[in-house]
């Protein structure tokens, strides 16, 4: 029998997830757990070469000889690898939008994700990932033109080979760590772009992925070059359906900027973040790096994480090409039980080596949150450069705010700043702000847009909006924005 | 017409009594200052008519414009036209001045049924009223109180006041730590605020400010209760002989409520 208290509960739950509907599609599983003959059955559901198959293997292979890395400042129970479902996707595989499932279509339509082509007011070029399987790219035709290529990690495997093959693992090896190794022997699908010599993409690219079915992990992978000269900004965007089970997410994204080449990478992440207790939710374990591969290129990382009831990422930039540029910009917000342990590695090996790092971590309810960033000057990196920024924001009592920053520096010629600074939206703040007509919340809202200002800003205009309102989201400020 | 009607106006922060027992009543178009010295509950009252948190009100009414002001949390206060200029006002770091107010001004603005301004309506409105108080135009994009000095902070609550145009405005000590030029500027601020519909209410431990804008009564707040009231003279008379003149005048402590 369901008491007055908890109904009362249950309806005065502050934190509504909105993306939290399940979508009643067929779906085609494998069976659950994990073993050579589920990597086996991936691949060959995917049409495979043998050399992906290989590469698979060993990575599989690999990855049973490693532990689950403890190290990070986050809290869970154990993991159970063969509890879940490594591949699920629509039973009906379509060839083309027209025939995506209708209730596929209803579902992006009602995340408000464009997938037609009319979308093109959006200018935006989609690639959706539900589950395991791409059901949709937009654009392609327009994108080919140009030489660009855009499309899910299968069809790129299928249409461009070479291109997989020879990038595939260069900047995340399968023997990476352990949810890199687990990934590369699983993944199922993706998204894949190519920018050819001397291309400024003329849109942003971008991913939508969604995890639907239960006991289902996700693992997908993201491999994007800029060649010499070319230009490409990326944005990927996550949501789950609210269920009561934690369900693992294990990605990891590849970056490669040639001479000259630039790739600006912007995740908002708002995975299901489990109920206020902390029930559910998804484990978001994902390596992303990028390789500034070539002489002036730039990895930029943009990332506003509101989701997930554990977040672990820490993407980087390999700064290797002399005169090359990393970047991250991170907005890491954290409510109720969340908590997150994120940051990133700045790894300077090229000479006049250039890194920011703008951090921005909001703690609020019982949340966790962690920074944690490692600066590496290596020698012969001269004139390498660094500045970090690295703030914390909380609201109320009962959160944390944690920094691990860690810096190591083998040439002299390097200049490094690292600032910090940890705050509490006080309630003289909040009364100030009432006292010239302002709700508490509105004043909340302004307070942490102030706090993530630099950080979205370097967001795209349309995604800048959504971030700003996700945020309210996940402090429980909705509705109130004026 | 009464604005405000403060009647045995009682109030408590953590344990400690320290209004107990006010009356004043505040008609459109006067000014009043209030006086006293230190711990004598000035800033209290200021507060308690702000409603903020921590200031527990134990007994009394207090009427707004006929409304009952103690039922009223801060934000509709501020809505319905009461300004409290801060003695310290807060710094809010990444939230631009200009942000700030806007949004101050069009929650109230709402509220009253008018229109929002854009951007483009509220510089206009703005600049005229920051030359008013000698600010620069940067002064905008600066994060709201942040690293100002103590007059600019000052400078800038009479700044809002001017844009926001309340009803009633409460000072509260706003002349403290300002040099002659700039409590100058601040009383001129001041001064072209007062209106036939607007009343003002002047809280200040010194008499000095009273040299640029004259009240039309003065009040004595001695251990929580208005001792004296008179005009102007009354301050003049309380900077000769100081606050013990009032204190000895004063009628006895009064029985704590039943």
């Amino acid at each position: 029998m369901v008491t007055k208290a908890e109904l009362e509960e249950k309806y005065s739950a502050p934190q509504e997830y909105k993306h939290g509907f399940v979508t009643d599609i067929e779906e085609e599983f494998a069976p659950k757990g994990l073993s050579e003959d589920i990597v086996r059955y991936i691949s060959e559901k995917k049409g495979e070469p043998g050399w992906l198959l290989d590469w698979r293997l060993r990575a599989y292979r690999h990855w049973l000889t490693m532990k689950e890395p403890k190290w990070a400042n986050i809290h869970y129970g154990p993991i159970d690898y063969q509890d879940t479902y490594y591949y699920a996707a629509p039973k009906k595989k379509p060839a083309n939008y027209n025939e995506v499932d209708p209730e596929i279509k209803a579902m992006y339509e009602k995340l408000g994700i464009p997938l037609q082509e009319r979308a093109a007011l959006a200018g935006v070029a989609v690639d959706a990932v539900f589950d395991s399987v791409s059901v949709a790219t937009t654009f392609k035709e327009k994108l080919n033109e140009l030489g660009i290529i855009f499309s899910s990690f299968s069809d790129a495997v299928k249409e461009h080979p070479d291109l997989v093959r020879k990038w595939l693992g260069t900047v995340v090896p399968f023997n990476d760590n352990f949810f890199a190794a687990l990934n590369s022997a699983v993944f199922s699908d993706g998204s894949f772009a190519y920018i050819p010599p001397g291309v400024r993409c003329p849109m942003e690219l971008s991913t939508y992925f969604r995890i639907n079915a239960a006991n289902t992990g996700q693992f997908e992978r993201t491999l994007i070059i800029a060649d010499k000269g070319a230009y490409v900004s990326y944005l990927e965007g996550c949501t789950a359906p609210a269920r009561d089970e934690n369900q693992l997410h294990a990605a990891v994204v590849e970056l490669i900027a040639l001479d000259d080449g630039e790739v600006k990478y912007s995740t908002i992440q708002n995975w299901y973040p489990g109920d206020k207790d902390g029930k559910g939710g998804i484990y978001n374990f994902v390596t992303k790096r990028g390789k500034a591969l070539g002489r002036n290129s730039k990895i930029s990382w943009t990332q506003v994480e509101t989701g997930s009831a554990i977040t672990w990422k820490y993407p980087s930039c390999i700064l290797q090409g002399d005169n090359s540029v990393g970047e991250f910009y991170s907005v890491a917000v954290v409510n109720n039980r969340q908590q997150a342990d994120t940051g990133t590695k700045m790894l300077h090996i090229g000479k006049n080596t250039k890194s920011t790092i703008i951090s921005k971590g909001i703690s609020a309810g019982h949340g966790q949150n962690t920074y944690r960033g490692r600066v590496q000057i290596h020698k012969g990196a001269v004139n390498a450069r660094n500045y970090s920024q690295c703030d914390s924001l909380l609201i109320g009592d009962k959160c944390g705010a944690h920094t691990f920053p860690d810096i190591e520096v083998n040439e002299p010629t390097a200049q490094l700043e690292h600032e910090a600074s940890t705050s509490k939206i006080g309630d003289d703040q909040l009364f100030y702000c009432q006292q010239r007509g302002i709700t508490p919340e509105d004043a909340t809202n302004m307070i942490v847009n102030g706090f993530c200002k630099k950080v979205f800003l370097n967001l795209p205009m349309e995604f800048a909006v959504e971030a700003q309102k996700l945020l309210a989201v996940s402090l429980n400020l909705e509705g109130t924005v004026g | 017409m009464a604005l405000l009607e403060i009647k045995g106006l009682r109030a408590k922060v953590g344990d400690k009594e320290i209004l107990r027992g006010v009356d004043l009543t505040v008609n459109v178009g006067e000014v009043h200052a209030i006086m006293g010295p230190n711990g004598s509950g000035k800033s209290t009252l200021a507060n308690v008519l702000a409603g903020r948190i921590n200031y527990e009100v134990t007994g009394g009414t207090v009427r707004y414009d006929g409304k009952d002001l103690l039922a009223m949390k801060p934000e509709l206060r501020a809505r319905e036209g009461l300004f409290l200029a801060f003695q310290y006002p807060v710094e809010i770091p990444g939230v631009g001045n200009a942000y700030f107010l806007k949004s101050a001004l069009n929650s109230i603005r709402r509220h009253r049924g008018e229109e929002e301004l854009d951007a483009m309506d509220f510089m206009s409105l703005v600049t005229e009223k920051m030359k008013l108080l000698g600010l620069e135009e940067s002064f905008l994009g600066r994060s709201l109180n942040d690293g100002f000095s103590g007059g600019e902070k000052k400078r800038n609550e009479i700044f809002q006041m001017a844009v926001l145009e309340p009803r009633l405005a409460v000072l509260d000590e706003t002349d403290s730590g300002l040099d002659i030029d700039a409590l100058r500027v601040v009383a001129n601020g001041v001064n072209t605020m007062r209106a036939k519909d607007r009343a003002i209410v002047v809280v200040t431990h010194y008499q000095r400010i009273l040299n640029y804008i004259t009240p039309d009564f003065v009040h004595v707040l001695v251990n929580g209760r208005i001792a004296k009231s008179g005009g102007r003279e009354l301050a003049l008379e309380l900077e000769k002989r100081g606050y013990s003149w009032v204190d000895e005048a004063a009628p006895g402590p009064v029985a704590a409520g039943p």
